[in-house]
């Protein structure tokens, strides 16, 4: 069977923080076939920043797990798969407000999800609690 | 991170070499309180001109530390930040508390 998408690609990441780098870089590598401008790499690299972090942190609540990244590429649209099989969300919708956290005390912004819809062309989020999230996101990389 | 203590003014600048996600924020705050705690400085620069990646890690960073400085009767600066970076600054309203130079 021939895949639908021109390329593709699966990375799978322990939910140790040091590998947060480790994801944005490989994610920014895949999608340099397309040529993407600075900014878009930048946009890139942040959303995909906050989704690993978010697992880390909230899926995972530190312990150890597995975080997985589906990269795929369709025509100019980057499409980024990343998911967790740790606690899940309560409530999507709240989860998703700027400023909403859960984890004040770690001086964390609130802003990941804000910054994933902002960064990137369209965000899904669906969440299972006790089975954990996943995190949807695409970008269309402009012709240069 | 470079640290310089300047005496006369003051002045206590964090040049930050290292990208600033989670990963990196944590020991960030640690060693940047340890410092302002130790001189009590007027002025805390942090230095953003090798800096080439923040998340909303950075942002969380920023604020606390903001709170940290001004509680101490202090102000805080942020220099030479990068365009890319500007943008996530901007989005979090950080320019409205924190000075950018």
């Amino acid at each position: 069977m021939q895949n639908k998408y021109d390329n593709e690609m699966n990375l799978e990441i322990l939910s140790k923080s040091n590998n947060e780098a480790f994801a944005r870089v490989t994610v920014a590598a895949f999608v340099s076939s397309l040529d993407p401008t600075i900014e878009e790499m930048a946009d890139i690299k942040t959303a995909v920043s906050e989704a690993v972090t978010n697992c880390i942190i909230h899926g995972y609540e530190g312990r150890e797990g597995i975080i997985k990244i589906n990269c795929k590429i369709s025509g100019r649209k980057l499409i980024v798969e990343i998911t967790d099989t740790g606690k899940g969300i309560e409530n999507v919708d709240i989860a998703r407000e700027p400023l909403y956290t859960t984890k004040a005390e770690l001086e964390r912004s609130g802003m990941g999800f804000t910054i994933m819809e902002n960064f990137m062309d369209e965000l899904k989020v669906e969440s299972i609690v006790g089975l954990g999230t996943k995190v949807t996101m695409t970008k269309n990389i402009k012709e240069n | 991170m470079n640290v310089d203590y300047d005496e006369k003014d003051k002045l206590l600048t964090f040049e930050i070499t290292e990208e600033i996600d989670h990963h990196w924020s944590d020991k960030m705050r640690r060693q940047v309180d340890n410092e302002i705690e130790r001189y009590i400085p007027k002025t805390v620069v942090f230095d953003f001109n090798k800096v080439s990646f923040m998340d909303s890690a950075g942002i969380g960073m920023l604020i606390g530390r903001y709170k940290a400085v001004k509680m101490l009767g202090g102000n805080l600066e942020i220099r030479n930040v990068k365009s890319s970076i500007r943008k996530i600054l901007e989005m979090s309203g950080i320019p409205k508390i924190i000075k950018i130079s």
